[in-house]
């Protein structure tokens, strides 16, 4: 199969960071909630009413386009796109079609071997989400559906990449940076688990270095990036069979099915595929004016990849760790408030400390730079490791908890001393071996004298001090 | 004058959920091609400097703040549903 490559276009919905519907008061928190509880008039369509539109969705939506390099168009509008579906209560959902928002951005994504990949992005509109469909409770299947319409009116932008992508890779990667970068504009929340963020994916396969595109399959239900990855592996053996065996693939709507691992047509959608789009009556045209997107641009804040070359220059962080703390914006927020109380040089340090200790998440910069600079003198950084998780839990300072558990760091050479000499003696071995040479044995004196002192000795004393001692002769 | 073909009517009716008689199909049939006849003598027109019009109002970016205004009688709308479970609204098996 080497010699076709896959060719996937992405199209991303997310549900952008308001309190409220995008055309009407109702609150967006209703995942989770009572059914039906968070509906009004005008997301059930009702007779009679009107949508008006929601000004901090906008604004989150320019500054999801402005963050991904996109063009805002001067002047767009809202369209009717027409199917019946019980999740629809008016018959149409608002969208946007012929004139979008934003269109012809692009995002640099970074793939595991490190090598950058960048993907144009079509274009992104704005609508309304559907109401959420209940097939059964619990295991129970149900003989009839239930709707929900909290979900209904939620706003969302979808975001249409262009088909650069080749591989299932290139797919993961995108779709993190993506999410990267609306999570730290602060357009979107993107948590999965709640379908703020859904994937469908365009794929077609053709012999590498075809010019042509073949016939594209919609997938759909592609509810994490790991089903992504494998929906687009599957649908590529598929449709290169098809193609290798002399048939044609038919461009159709097909379902991932993660449990057998395999897509599904989904034949219902064919005919409805007639969307008979006109622009909304009810709504006027959406004007982006130069003074409120400059302004909603000085307003985005610092994006990924600026902020991991900030960490790479300014903080000589290698492009590793500079990358695994900006993938989540709370840990690098807190990495550089935390900076701002100590010396440049204490980078690496933090860093390590951050990176290494088991599920971190952020506590308060002032404890976080003392917890820093104790690792300097009076504890360990393993230790420090060790006392996070009560440091965090408790709101104690990072002294006071050292001092109440006794664990401040013995530099006093005349304790590590004798440490020293109870190691050499207790390890006859390692001490012969250190002796005669053989450098490497320091180690285990080095692990002896941890032991003994309950892991509290200076190691860089403890280090300078066996050497003191073979030489001298012990 | 404008040719909608019976076929079109048809189609254009199940996209509405319309069920026709053949006596309607065959009266909006005539109408439709009517409707078109009379866009069609607006194309007569020279619009090569006209920008699409979408909205007659004049008016742009109408907008709400985004706080919330909830609407407190969500038990009433769900009074309306033809049939109801719960909080829920009831509706035939759909399945993908």
């Amino acid at each position: 199969m080497a010699e076709y490559e896959m060719v996937i276009g992405l199209e991303v919905h997310c549900q952008l960071a308001t309190k409220t519907k995008l055309f009407c008061g109702c609150a967006t928190d209703g995942f989770g909630a009572v059914a039906n509880t968070r509906v009004c008039p005008v997301c059930t369509g009702q007779p009679g009413v009107l949508p008006v539109l929601n000004k901090r969705a906008v604004e989150l939506a320019f500054q999801a386009a402005l963050a991904l390099d996109c063009k805002l168009a001067d002047v767009s509008i809202f369209a009717r796109k027409n199917y019946f579906y019980p999740d629809l209560p008016k018959a149409y959902q608002i969208s946007q079609y012929e004139q979008p928002f934003s269109q012809h951005g692009r995002l640099e994504c970074r793939l595991k071997d490190g090598a950058a990949k960048v993907v144009r992005i079509h274009r992104i509109h704005l609508e309304e989400d559907a109401g959420k469909l209940l097939h059964a409770i619990g295991s129970e299947e149900l003989d009839h559906s239930l709707v929900d319409f909290n979900r209904g009116g939620t706003p969302l932008i979808e975001i249409v990449s262009e088909p650069d992508i080749r591989v299932s890779d290139e797919a993961y990667a995108y779709l993190t940076a993506l999410r990267e970068v609306l999570i730290y504009s602060g357009a979107s929340r993107c948590d999965l688990e709640k379908g703020e963020m859904r994937c469908d994916a365009n794929i077609s396969v053709r012999l590498k270095g075809a010019e042509k595109f073949g016939t594209r399959a919609e997938i759909k239900n592609l509810n994490s990036f790991k089903n992504v990855k494998d929906a687009l592996e599957y649908e590529f053996r598929r449709q290169v069979e098809i193609v290798e065996s002399g048939g044609k693939v038919v461009q159709e709507t097909r379902l991932w099915n993660a449990e057998k691992m395999a897509t599904f047509s989904m034949r219902s959608k064919e005919e409805a595929h007639d969307y008979r789009y006109f622009p909304d009556p009810d709504l006027v045209p959406l004007e982006a004016k130069p003074a409120w997107v400059a302004a909603l641009k000085a307003g985005l804040p610092e994006l990924p990849a600026a902020r991991r070359a900030r960490l790479t220059s300014e903080f000589r962080l290698s492009s590793y760790d500079a990358e695994v703390l900006t993938s989540k914006k709370e840990v690098a927020d807190s990495f550089l408030e935390t900076m701002k109380l100590l010396a440049p040089e204490d980078a690496k340090a933090l860093a390590n400390l951050m990176l290494n200790t088991a599920d971190f998440s952020p506590i308060d910069a002032p404890r976080m730079a003392e917890l820093v600079t104790l690792t300097r003198r009076v504890i360990t950084v393993n230790k420090a490791k060790e006392l996070y998780p009560e440091l965090r839990a408790s709101g104690k300072s990072p002294k006071t908890l050292v001092e109440e558990k006794g664990l401040a760091q013995v530099s006093d050479e005349g304790q590590l001393r004798e440490w020293v000499k109870a190691a050499l003696a207790a390890n006859p071995q390692a001490a012969a071996d250190l002796r005669g040479g053989k450098e490497r044995a320091i180690g285990s004196i080095v692990g002896a004298v941890m032991k003994l002192s309950k892991g509290k000795a200076n190691p860089g004393l403890v280090n300078k001090l066996i050497k003191e001692a073979v030489n001298a002769g012990a | 004058m404008a040719n909608i073909t019976r076929e079109e009517v048809q189609k254009i009716s199940k996209l509405a959920k319309l069920r026709l008689t053949e006596k309607e199909a065959e009266l909006y049939q005539a109408q439709f091609s009517k409707i078109l006849d009379s866009m069609a003598e607006l194309r007569q027109l020279d619009t090569e400097d006209v920008p699409p019009t979408t909205s007659v109002l004049g008016l742009s970016n109408v907008l709400r703040e985004d706080s919330p205004a909830p609407f407190g009688e969500a038990e009433d709308l769900l009074a309306n549903a033809p049939e109801r479970e719960g909080p829920y609204y009831k509706v035939r098996k759909v399945i993908e």
